[in-house]
């Protein structure tokens, strides 16, 4: 799976895209497949203030939970509702499947995070494991 | 196969197949209930007692009663220890006049081959381990029956739901095979030299076979599922050495008329004192998946007890569990919660099992 050069990634298998004003967040292919069959999806309220680096929601699949960790800090101005009740989108279009929006704090975060290209290295060495 | 692997209890195992190949938990659960699955159960234990007293020791260390079976019966048992609790739950095969095979759990195996031993000592019977010398493969799934016969010169037809059958299978002789199974669907059990080629072989060629059924092969994941949707329980979970036979809802297999046996006498004193707390099945009435050893709340928040499995039901499509609460509230029908990060989330007590296949003769 080539991962799309139009955003960042974290270690924790977020992605984070900015398209002028509109920020989303999401999951990434690695992370879907590594769960498998995904059945729910809690994402933050809107207007919920997220923090780089900690805990925005929870996936989970038919076997695990997983937490969410927001790739940057920010408000969260909309969440995808329909993956409340939809949520196998995210393994058959993880990258298509954005979460939630925000509005970023410092965009200048998003200049630690991950390429396309470091995150690829950076799986392949995690399923190397 | 490109599975996803997970150390369980020292085996490197299948936790579901790649969704590539049309796998996946909730597709080869969905295989199982509707068509036909495979799994590799090579991590079970075989425990052989044979010998003029194999029938007295079996007896001895497991709670149903042995002495009702014929030659290739098996029977859903338990081994007990002597406060009524489980070492591991079991099934008992009859092989022949004085022959009987337990077959045990992965986690358990050494313990369970340790306390068979020291436990039958006593008695005029030899004690193997033969875990290492079977690879175990169970066929589950309303079409498992047709695709094994598919394999095989024995009768499958003829065989009943807990008896077993010898034949040729995929070209080797005298291969155990059992109409049994931890799916709660039907199917077999079958017991193959564990030489790698041999073993791969037959894999391959049952998967071959079940083409036309659409068999899939099934990872732990499926397989946890399966059985909980069934109500079967796992050692460390519903059953363990805190729990008793009572406590855990296995009367029906556990025979107090025999006049002996490991745990008997304990457990006679827990059913006088009354028992305290009961398995219920919990079906969650608001958006939430209950998860192994998550709280169980009453009404009113309180913590009363706690989760032994939970999960999505794929077949069923609602997020089920088994939890421990005291007696008081294990009615059907009975509102509790279900505290998940933090939160009670609204579940109700259902009868049990979950799931119960649908009758048709065999």
């Amino acid at each position: 799976m080539a991962y799309p050069t139009d955003r960042k990634y974290t270690k924790e298998h977020e992605w984070i895209q900015v398209n002028g004003s509109s920020v989303t967040v999401g999951i990434t292919d690695y992370a879907q497949e590594s769960l498998g069959d995904i059945v729910f999806v809690e994402a933050p309220k809107v207007g919920a203030e997220l923090v780089a680096g900690k805990t925005f929601g929870t996936v989970e699949s038919v076997k695990a939970v997983s937490d969410l960790f927001s790739p940057a800090s920010g408000t969260v101005t909309e969440v995808n509702g329909e993956l409340a009740t939809s949520p196998e989108k995210v393994n058959k279009d993880p990258h298509g499947s954005w979460m939630i929006k925000l509005a970023l704090k410092n965009p200048g975060e998003l200049d630690g995070l991950l390429s396309a290209g470091d995150y690829e290295k950076f799986v392949a060495e995690e399923a190397g494991h | 196969m490109g599975a996803k692997m997970v150390e369980f209890n020292g085996w490197d195992m299948p936790v579901e197949y790649p969704a590539s190949i049309g796998c996946g938990i909730i597709n080869e659960h969905m295989a199982v209930r509707t068509g036909v699955g495979i799994f590799d159960v090579s991590h079970m234990g075989d425990i052989r007692l044979a010998g003029p007293q194999a029938l007295a020791a079996v007896q001895h260390v497991s709670m149903n009663d042995a002495s009702r079976l014929a030659i290739g019966q098996a029977q859903y048992s338990a081994m007990l220890y002597p406060e009524g609790t489980f070492v591991d739950d079991v099934i008992v095969h009859r092989l022949a006049t004085d022959e009987y095979l337990l077959v045990i759990n992965a986690g358990t195996r050494e313990k369970d081959f340790s306390w068979v031993r020291d436990n039958t000592r006593q008695f005029d019977c030899a004690v193997e381990n033969l875990s290492d010398d079977f690879t175990q493969i169970a066929i589950q799934g309303p079409r498992a029956v047709n695709l094994l016969q598919k394999l095989t010169d024995a009768v499958l037809s003829a065989v009943k739901s807990y008896w077993v059958t010898h034949g040729t299978l995929c070209g080797v002789h005298g291969i155990l095979m059992g109409r049994t199974g931890y799916t709660a669907e039907d199917g077999f059990e079958i017991y193959i030299p564990t030489d790698e080629a041999t073993s791969a072989r037959v894999w391959n060629e049952i998967l071959a076979a079940g083409k036309e059924f659409g068999v899939v092969p099934c990872g732990l994941g499926a397989r946890n599922t399966l059985r909980l949707e069934g109500k079967l329980p796992l050692y460390g979970h519903e059953i363990s050495d805190t729990i008793n036979v009572w406590e855990a809802g296995l009367d029906r297999f556990c025979k107090m008329e025999k006049p002996e046996f490991v745990g008997r006498a304990a457990l006679e004193k827990a059913k006088a004192a009354g028992v305290k707390r009961s398995l219920v099945g919990l079906e969650m009435t608001e958006r939430g998946i209950a998860r192994e050893v998550y709280k169980v709340l009453d009404a009113g928040g309180r913590e009363i007890g706690y989760v032994t499995s939970g999960s999505p039901a794929p077949f069923l499509k609602k997020n089920i569990a088994l939890a421990y609460v005291p007696v008081e509230f294990a009615a059907v029908g009975t509102t509790l919660k279900v505290e998940i990060r933090g939160q009670g989330v609204a579940a109700v007590v259902v009868p049990t099992p979950f799931y119960k296949r649908p009758k048709k003769s065999a």
